[in-house]
């Protein structure tokens, strides 16, 4: 990993997502219209509707970073693609349960099949399922970045491929009147529902760069301290090398 | 690269005419699909949607056996070795892996086809067999396609055969949503090929997207 530092800016950037947030579920709570059929479970849209597209963001933001990570041979934009997608899943599962919880409210049912973007976003869910599986069962860590890297594309370019398939199986018996977020929202409702968006965007990016910091600290720690436990060794004849040197002259010495 | 692709092609095909491996193994995989779906669903014969789906779920189903075996010969006997000394294009390499998988898939339903008209199917299927054979042709590409990269995906993971199920069913799940709709009207023994136009045309993208998409990235996979 390069010295990339993710750190900067994430206290500005923490403190603009706390506000973003507050203002989101001020307004979803006392600007909000009650919706005529649906009444106050209508609610749950500002929730579950900007979770869904900021997680598939994430999924399709990932892939472009993968692509990123190949051409240019940068270990941290795995990094950034892996964190990405980590957070999407973890996302992908308030997507579900949001879902089913409206579903039920307004349905009747915890799920429902007719619904295609609920289809579509199961069926992407289960594939980046399979991401850490497959990430973790390749011991050789440079293989590893690039296997999931590779994954990570594949995967982002299904997202869309998917949702045309079940969109086009549902407008076959089932018409499509509205679209979920289409024009046809009232104006303090899209206000609302725009403010939300931007604030999961923003919680979203906030942990993206945290958990990207904490993973770099982690990793230049564990290094210092390989460098710590090798050099108390070797110092006197080794000084200013790097830890490679004296692990492989400690090797040489002990055989 | 077409020469590269050919040869290692013909090698595949040798191998497996040698040791029939696959191609047996998926198609008596898929006849015993059809015994177990006869018992689960205790029903002597199908049509429309339930025969669609039923068709198709075993022909995903036999397919993951193949993709499963389609780099374990390079794996375990050293041939990737030999690959990547030789000074060949690496995509030839794919194209080879993908026709053999798209070759074992036509075999796999030269025998699957007729064993379920013959076992499950309530309609003649005579009449729509063209139609039926174009859907499965197209279709076939794409899980071709999908199949080698996985296949290549999967083969340097501890758990390959784990991963293999769990990474190629989602991402066939277009094909099968096309592949079903398009052909549950060939099966109600109506002769109206209703939407089928439209679902080709779908199928034709996802091969496109896949094998263009497959041919750009398969060079990370081998790289090293």
């Amino acid at each position: 990993m390069t010295s990339a530092l993710f750190g900067r800016g994430l206290s500005a950037l923490s403190i603009a997502t706390v506000c973003a947030i507050a203002a989101a579920f001020a307004l979803v709570f006392f600007y909000a219209p009650l919706d005529a059929d649906q009444g106050f479970i209508q609610k749950i849209f500002y929730v579950h509707v900007p979770m869904a597209i900021v997680a598939l963001g994430g999924f399709m933001a990932a892939g472009v970073m993968a692509i990123l990570h190949l051409r240019r041979r940068d270990r941290s934009w795995d990094m950034r693609s892996y964190v990405a997608i980590h957070l999407s899943i973890i996302l992908g599962v308030g997507v579900l349960v949001t879902g089913a919880i409206w579903a039920k409210a307004s349905w009747g049912h915890w799920w429902v099949w007719d619904e295609p973007t609920l289809v579509s976003f199961l069926i992407v869910f289960l594939l980046y399922c399979t991401y850490q599986p497959l990430r973790f069962s390749i011991e050789d860590p440079e293989r590893q970045a690039r296997y999931a890297s590779v994954f990570a594309i594949v995967a982002g370019a299904f997202v869309p491929l998917n949702f045309i398939a079940v969109r086009l199986a549902e407008a076959y018996t089932h018409p499509r009147v509205l679209s979920q977020t289409g024009g046809n929202l009232p104006g303090e409702m899209r206000l609302t529902f725009l403010v939300a968006l931007g604030a999961m965007t923003l919680l979203f990016v906030t942990l993206w760069k945290l958990e990207l910091t904490s993973k770099h600290a982690a990793e230049q720690l564990r290094k210092l301290r390989v460098r710590l436990e090798l050099g108390a060794d070797e110092r006197p004849a080794q000084s200013g090398s790097g830890y490679r040197a004296p692990a492989a002259a400690a090797r040489s010495a002990s055989s | 690269m077409t020469r590269t692709a050919l040869a290692i092609l013909r090698k595949d095909l040798r191998i497996e005419l040698r040791t029939r491996e696959s191609v047996p193994a998926m198609a008596l995989f898929a006849v015993t699909v059809f015994v177990l779906f006869h018992f689960g669903l205790d029903r002597d014969s199908l049509d429309g949607a339930l025969a669609a789906g039923i068709l198709w779920v075993t022909v995903l189903l036999a397919a993951v056996l193949a993709v499963n075996r389609l780099f374990v010969v390079e794996r375990e006997q050293g041939g990737f070795d030999g690959l990547l000394l030789a000074p060949i294009d690496r995509t030839a390499v794919y194209v080879a892996k993908a026709t053999a998988l798209l070759l074992y898939l036509l075999m796999l339903e030269l025998v699957a086809v007729p064993a379920f008209a013959l076992l499950l199917l309530g309609v003649d299927l005579l009449p729509a067999l063209p139609e039926l054979v174009a859907i499965m042709l197209v279709a076939d590409v794409g899980l071709a396609a999908v199949g080698a990269l996985v296949a290549a995906l999967a083969v340097e993971t501890r758990a390959r055969d784990l991963i293999v199920p769990l990474l190629l069913l989602p991402l066939l799940v277009p094909v099968i949503i096309a592949g079903a709709a398009a052909t549950e009207p060939l099966l109600t023994g109506l002769q109206t090929a209703d939407g089928l136009g439209r679902w080709l045309a779908f199928l034709g993208l996802y091969d496109m997207v896949f094998v263009l998409l497959s041919v750009g990235i398969f060079d990370f996979l081998l790289d090293d």
